[in-house]
């Protein structure tokens, strides 16, 4: 057993696949230097034909990626901060995911877009904060969202090795956390397979991202007035809905923590589909970020904003009294 | 003029040392990218000003929004989270605004500015308003920006009184301008036949020539004008490279280019008896200012929507 970081788990897997693989190259800003601590080291590994510093035309490189891949090659980019996946989405969306049906299946994009601490960092504000997942998974972008480092390794090389655009976010709270994994036992994690970090048969809580570490200690908070299974999605799209089938139609009973906006959401998206196909006792609940929020500064303000333990608290204790 | 020049230059100085003392102290959280070395660029440009034209800033921008004529005191109070600052503590660094001011804003996002100040300069021409100019400082980074060049060509086509300056201390954050930038930055500006000059970024008295000419000619009519200021970064892109000390800049370099120094050339042209009296009201002014940050009450966290929406109400 070896103590793996988060961080060390998403460079590992990108050295991984960068060895494995001729084609696979990354680029991004700071990439040389590291600034995000994933890319460290990689320049002098790999040389700079495989590892580019961009200048700040993300729109020009994203698209470039895109033509990198259908001519062959399998580019990473790594996005300094989430807002950029703003400025890129015509090219993600609209460019790279379109490519395969438009052409009538002629051609493929596997680009792997990367976003290295995305949601809050407490005190970046309005233009820094989002987590712009659920934005992706609506139009139909594979989107990963790992929340432990054994997952952001196996994730990581699933997105590489996939033949289709897949973003991955790594959320900023979760980017501390440490694991001890068997090294020996990192592989890749299929898309669109969720899993169970702890058993419960009163609730499902469904956490996405960084809020699995909610969950896991709201379970624990919890233990012995209500049995809390967390259950971690890891894929928004494709979704593993009959893995969360399994786990409602036991409990009965389903909760969703989501670090996004309400309106539109993907714990939305998630409500519907269980009150449409699955065996729900009680009347779900999500907590989420609110409908349309730009995050303020003020720390306090901040976190207000942010879904948090004792509203999932809340939540669990209402859905088990109904 | 010498010694307004000289107490811009030095009050950001200080303002941005006391800022990083703050984020030291965990007073400024999210941390800052300190102006400190640049100063000479927004003191000059502004000097060329009127209280009635507009700027917008980028994500190093305390040193304009303090030059355009921002209350210092209150601008603590931002960047403390309070409900006294300029943004009632929603805004924070990037996003410090005070548009009593003219100023539209810093920017977290690199080259979005440029083309908000076309469309506002553009807007003062339509609207009668005068010979009212804007302008739009930005990094060397922002050049790579397609935005910036797509405001560039709509300012030049359509004549708008707007002034880009570039601010180029050699970096956007760990990449090197000759590592990003093809051609030259000016090259940029002549390609659309706007008017460029590049000037020394560290004399605030060359930069106020240099920014008064461009003004006057975008307030005759005569469309936009875009200037480049070679600086130097004094300190990090970053106060987190405070803790996280990566390396990118060789050592000889971070000495050379902090020989010469803004607030020393500004302040050689002054009387030492004159230099003395304004940097004591400086600090006195940013001893009150942090009083009044540190003592302000912090916003109510029921209150974290408010202003989401300019109708004031949430749907
Ligand atoms: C569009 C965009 N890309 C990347 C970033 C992350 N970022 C913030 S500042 C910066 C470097 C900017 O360099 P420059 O424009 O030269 O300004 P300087 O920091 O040197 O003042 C980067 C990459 C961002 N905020 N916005
Ligand atoms: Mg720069």
């Amino acid at each position: 057993m070896a103590r793996l970081s988060y961080l060390k788990a998403l460079q590992r897997a990108l050295i991984d696949e960068m060895s494995r693989d001729e084609s696979v190259f990354v680029l991004g800003e700071d990439i040389r230097v590291g600034v995000n601590n994933v890319t460290t080291g990689l320049l002098a590994k790999f040389g700079p034909q495989r590892v580019l510093d961009t200048p700040l035309s993300e729109q020009g490189f994203t698209s470039f990626a895109t033509g990198a891949a259908l001519a062959g090659m399998r580019p990473v980019i790594e996005f300094q901060i989430p807002s950029l996946l703003f400025l890129v989405f015509e090219q993600i969306a609209n460019q790279a995911h379109k490519f395969s049906l438009m052409t009538g299946g002629q051609a493929r994009v596997p680009v792997t877009y990367f976003v290295p601490g995305s949601g809050s960092k407490t005190g970046w504000a309005g233009q820094h904060s989002d987590h712009p997942y659920g934005l992706f998974a609506h139009v139909g972008v594979k989107t990963v969202v790992p929340a432990t480092p054994a997952d952001a390794y196996g994730l990581f090389v699933s997105a590489i090795r996939e033949d289709d655009p897949v973003v991955i976010f790594a959320p900023a709270g979760s980017l501390g956390v440490r694991d001890d994994v068997d090294l020996e036992t990192l592989s890749a994690v299929p898309l669109g397979v969720g899993t169970i970090h702890r058993p419960g048969s009163d609730v499902t809580v469904v956490a996405v991202g960084h809020h699995v570490q909610t969950a896991l200690a709201v379970a624990d908070q919890l233990e012995g007035e209500i049995s809390v299974e967390v259950w971690d999605p890891r894929s928004l799209y494709p979704f593993d809905w009959s893995g969360l089938a399994e786990s409602v139609n036991r409990t009965g009973r389903l909760v969703v923590i989501d670090d996004s906006n309400r309106h539109c959401g993907i714990a939305g998206e998630i409500l519907a589909t269980a009150a449409e196909q699955m065996r729900l006792t009680a009347p779900p609940r999500r907590v989420t970020r609110p409908s349309g929020a730009v995050l303020p500064f003020a720390l306090a303000l901040d976190l207000a904003c942010q879904p948090d333990a004792e509203q999932l608290v809340t939540a669990v204790r209402e859905v088990a009294k109904d | 003029m010498e010694a307004s020049l000289y107490r811009m230059v030095r009050l950001i100085r200080r303002f941005e040392e006391r800022c990083v003392e703050l984020v030291r102290s965990g007073d400024i959280i999210g941390g800052i990218h300190p102006y400190i070395g640049q100063e000479a660029i927004a003191a000059g440009v502004c000097a060329a000003l009127r209280f009635d034209d507009i700027i917008t800033s980028t994500h190093r921008g305390h040193g304009h929004v303090l030059a355009k004529g921002a209350d210092p005191i209150r601008m603590l109070a931002e960047l403390c989270g309070k409900v006294t600052g300029l943004n009632r503590g929603r805004g924070g660094s990037m996003h410090a605004a005070d548009f009593s001011k003219g100023i539209f804003g810093a920017n977290g996002i690199v080259g979005a500015g440029g083309a908000i100040a076309t469309g506002a300069a553009w807007a003062f021409l339509r609207q009668g308003g005068g010979d009212k100019v804007a302008v739009s400082f930005f990094g060397d980074g922002a050049v790579s920006q397609g935005v910036l060049l797509e405001a560039m060509n709509l300012a030049a086509l359509w004549k708008v009184p707007v002034l880009f300056v570039c601010e180029n201390n050699g970096y956007a954050t760990t990449l090197t301008v000759s590592e990003s930038v093809a051609g030259t930055i000016c090259g940029r500006a002549s390609a659309f036949g706007i008017p460029s000059s590049t000037v020394d970024g560290m004399d605030a008295a060359v930069v106020f020539e240099a920014a008064s000419a461009a003004v006057e000619s975008a307030r005759r009519g005569e469309g936009p004008a875009f200037l480049e200021c070679l600086t130097y970064r004094f300190d990090a892109h970053h106060t987190w490279e405070h803790k996280a000390r990566v390396r990118y800049r060789p050592a000889e370099e971070e000495v050379s280019g902090r020989l010469r120094d803004p607030v020393e050339i500004a302040g050689g042209r002054l009387d030492p008896a004159e230099r003395e009296s304004i940097d004591e009201a400086i600090e006195a002014l940013l001893d009150e200012a942090v009083a009044f940050a540190t003592t302000s009450p912090a916003p109510d966290p029921s209150t974290a929507l408010d202003y989401l929406y300019g109708s004031a109400v949430l749907p």
